[in-house]
Formats: C-alpha cells, structure tokens, sequence
C-alpha cells in the first residue's frame, strides 16, 4: 500500500470554515424527533476528543443513525447544537464523508468515475480528480479494478469503492452507517483492519454506527451505548487497546473481556427496552 | 459457441416451419381459392412487378414514420422532465395524455387532415400522437424511480438541482426510456401505415404502404398485398433492431438486464 505524504493530498476547495486537523465533535442536549412523530434523540450531551475513533451501538430504535445524520447536517436538529471544531455541521460539511449502509454506487459509472463523483460535483479540476483517485483507490487495494463496473465486484469490493469514495473528499470527519452490516463475518474482518490501516495515513475523527460489539471494540477507542425510545445517552465505555490493532488483537484476553463488558451493557439497554 | 449457433438456428428452423406450412395450405387450396393464400413465389414475382410502387411507398411511409418517431422522442423526453418536477404536475397532465391516446387513430386523421392537409404532414404528427404515450410514460416513471440512497448521496454532496438531474436521474431513467422506445419503434410504423390509409394522399406521389394496400386490395392484387405486408414488417424490424442495437450500447456495460447469464 502506497503511503503519500500529506501535503499531496487534494483538499477540498475551502468553502466555509477550514478544519487542517480533525476535530472535536460536542452534542449539547442533542434532541431530534421527526415532525410530530415520538423523540427519537432526547437530550444527548457527549464530547469526542479529536482524531477519536467513536462507535455507536444500541438497539433498533434508539437513534444511532439519526445522530449521524446529524452530524451530517443532512437533517435539521429539534433542540440543542452540534459543534464539529466549533462549527455547525453545515459549516462543517465540507470536510464531512458519509458512508451508507448500502454502497449506494452509480451502477453506470464505473469505479474511477465512483470515486471521483464527490469532486467532480463540486468542480474539482480532472488532473486533480485523477490523483486523488489514485490515491483513495490504493488506500482500499482496488487500484486494479478502477475500469470495473460495480456489478462486477463483490459486496465487500463495492464497499470499498463507497469508502473510497468517502476519503476522496479528504474529509477531517468520516461517517460510517453500519458499512460491513451486510457482508460475512471473514470480510467485515478484513474490511475493520483495513479501514484501521488507512486511519494511520488519514487522520479524521471517526463516528462509527453499527450492531456487532465485537466490531466496535475492535475498531474504537470509545463507545457509546444509547437505550431507545427515546435515545439516550447510557452508558461511555473507553476502550483502551492500543492501535495499531491487528487480527492479533481479537485474540487478546484484553479485547475479550472488554467485548464480554460491553456486551453485558448492550444486554441490559435490550433487556430495558423489551 | 453451442449458444449463438443455437441462437441462429432456432429462429431459421421456425421460420423454415412456417414457410413450409405456407406452401401447404397455398397447394391445398383449390384452383378457384388459391387467391386466399398466394405461394411463396406469387408474393416474390409481386415484389418484382411492383418493385417501383412499393419502394416508393415504403420510403413515403418510413419518412412519416421516422418524423413521427423522431419528434414523438424529443417532445417525450421535454414532458417527462415537466412531468417529473411533481405529482401535482402529473395528475394535472396525465388525463390530457391518457385522452389523446385513448382517441382511435382513425378519429384521429380527418381532424389532422383539416388542421395540416393530407400527406406526410398528417402521417407524422399521428405516429408522434400513437409512438408518445409510452415514451412519455415509461421516462416519466424512470426519472421518479432513483434509488432514494442514491438521492441522499447526492444531497450529501451539496450537488444543485441541476446535477442531481444530469447525473443521478436522467442516467437513471435510462432502462424505463429505453423500454417505452422499443414499444414506440413497435408502434411508429403499424400507426404511420394506418395514418396514410386514413390520412395519406397520392398526390405527387406521396403514397404509403398504407394507400398502396388500400389500392391493392381494391384491385384484387392479393400476392402484392402480401409483399406489402411483409414490407410493412421488414420496416418494423429494421427500427426495432436499431432501437435494440442503441439501448444495448447505452445499457450493457452496467445494466443488470444485459447480465450474462453464465457469468
């Protein structure tokens, strides 16, 4: 895997406020709920240091992926504030990636045009489009697939083209919405120490959505359990594993015990909710 | 290999079937109802006589049914983008659409007779009127099916109204325009070759197939009704094969329809 200096890095034009470092991420008495609809988020307070690797877990119901549309500014808060480095998440924006649960590729362009889509919305000129492609395609070892089209890859490929996508914004803050939730246990592995890798040579502060704990102490250095109805803030486990991690690590009596810990927290926000 | 020699040979083997069948019937018709059903070669010596009359015809009828086709794309294609702006857009549009379709063609052609006189004028203007509606329904449909990640993707990347239209959802739409276009190409030479039955005129020699066969008949030349039969059909196949040919170019390199099978 090619490392590049940073400086070589294509970076957004800047468009609002300019993020060099990621940042920090602070809800203040967060709360959400759809029109008239039920609370989904009530009063959710938490602060990520920057350059943390945050998960989110809880169950069905309890708001994860709405805090992370949030934060994408992709939809208005019901009361309090976000502050991304002290912006709002719309000043915010252009250094936020997002990256969906489904891959959500266009099906007629093939990788490289994939890749390149977010920049070339926003007007980046195409020798810089092509050597941030380029990179962001190395980063996810699919350098050789960038004439394919995404039918022809496979599910954990075609969310690596997405994640792909997602680092050619070069952005300071990464989204991730359950990414591997739908791929088997031996790629989501594979994709979780890949996606470690690549945070040695991209810094960013990560939110992390997903169901499997095992996943999110593998991958965080924080989580964050919400109960549901409404979504609240329970309970902020620290998960001190030292990076880098490596499939090593899943076998440590260490990542163990803290996967058993917060299983036996999970447990007990289900057991509430049933 | 086995495949497309299979592919080719099925068809032909039909085909082949069918003549047979044919010559059939033509031998067992009696001398006096043998003109029910001209033979194979009856129809080939009509095409010889009438050689000058039928090509006339058939380039008259495929200019009418090109403009037709042709315009009815373009207007398609301009409707379907108002269309798809909203639903309250569509439901004050479609009974429009749904009544001019529901007109029969025959209504039709004297009132575009009155309107721009006989001739390829009319011809045209009513192959837009029958190749249209499932242009314009079937983009319509494409333009409002994208895939709703994909539209938050796009909102995702601040993309402008006008991007999330170029790049999201006219590529989108591609499959369903395609669809409506193979029904148009279908339809646009059957509704040119009735348009000129109803609408043509052989002033100057403006005649169509359509006005050729009214004339055939009336004469009782059967075997050329026949041979303007199967040139009607030849036209059909001709634009259906071009419109297959352009939607598999615009198609087969990402759209799951062209998927081999045996990948």
């Amino acid at each position: 895997m090619a490392v590049f200096p940073l400086d070589t890095a294509p970076r957004p034009s800047p468009l609002l406020g300019r993020m060099s470092a990621p940042p920090t991420v602070e809800f203040h008495g967060v709360t959400k709920r759809f029109g008239d609809g039920p609370l989904v988020l009530d009063r959710v307070s938490l602060t990520v240091a920057a350059g943390d690797f945050v998960s989110i877990i809880g169950p069905s119901g309890c708001g994860k992926s709405t805090a992370l549309r949030l934060i994408a500014g992709l939809s208005p808060l019901s009361g309090g504030r976000i502050a991304i480095g002290g912006q709002a998440p719309e000043e915010a924006a252009a250094e936020t990636a997002f990256v969906f649960q489904e891959p959500t590729l266009l099906p007629w362009l093939n990788v490289a045009h994939n890749v390149e889509l977010p920049l070339r919305l926003r007007g980046t000129p195409a020798a810089q489009r092509a050597a941030t492609r380029a990179r962001v395609l190395d980063l996810v070892r699919l350098g050789e697939r960038a004439a394919a089209h995404p039918r022809q890859l496979s599910g954990g490929q075609k969310m690596r083209v997405s994640i792909a996508r997602a680092l050619s914004l070069a952005p300071r803050l990464l989204l991730l919405d359950e990414p591997f939730g739908a791929l088997d246990e031996m790629t989501r592995e594979h994709l979780n120490e890949e996606l470690l890798a690549i945070r040695e040579q991209e810094r960013w502060t990560a939110f992390f959505v997903t169901h499997s704990v095992a996943e999110a102490v593998f991958l965080s250095n924080r989580i964050f359990v919400l109960s549901a109805n409404p979504g609240r803030l329970h309970t902020e486990i620290a998960v001190p594993l030292p990076y880098p991690r490596t499939p090593e690590t899943r076998h440590s009596p260490r990542y163990h015990e803290i996967v058993a810990n917060v299983s036996r927290v999970l447990r007990s926000v289900v057991d509430a909710v049933a | 290999m086995r495949r497309t020699l299979l592919q080719i040979l099925l068809p032909a083997l039909t085909a082949a079937v069918v003549i047979a069948i044919w010559m059939a019937i033509n031998l067992g018709l009696s001398a006096d109802t043998r003109f029910l059903l001209p033979g194979p070669g009856a129809v080939i010596d009509a095409f010889g006589d009438q050689r000058t009359e039928l090509s006339r015809a058939a380039w008259n009828t495929s200019q009418g049914a090109l403009i037709g086709f042709g315009l009815a794309i373009v207007v398609s294609v301009l409707a379907s983008l108002l269309l798809s702006l909203s639903p309250l857009v569509r439901s004050s549009l479609y009974p429009l659409l749904m009544a001019l379709q529901m007109t029969p063609l025959p209504i039709l052609a004297p009132i575009c007779v009155l309107w721009v006189g006989a001739g390829l004028k009319s011809v045209a203007l009513l192959t837009f009127v029958i190749a249209f509606f499932p242009l314009v329904v079937n983009t319509t449909q494409g333009l409002i099916s994208t895939d709703r990640n994909l539209v938050e993707f796009f909102d995702l990347c601040r993309a402008s109204r006008w991007q999330q239209l170029f790049h999201l959802r006219v590529p989108a739409a591609l499959p369903y325009f395609f669809t409506g276009l193979r029904i148009a190409a279908t339809l646009s030479p059957i509704g040119a070759v009735v348009a000129d039955m109803n609408a043509g005129t052989s002033a100057n020699d403006g005649g169509g197939l359509g006005f050729q066969a009214v004339i055939y008949a009336s004469q009782a030349k059967y075997a050329a009704l026949f041979a303007t039969a199967i040139t009607t059909c030849v036209l059909g196949f001709l634009l259906n094969a071009v419109v297959l040919g352009l939607g598999w170019l615009a198609l087969h390199h990402w759209h799951d329809s062209y998927e081999r099978s045996d990948r």
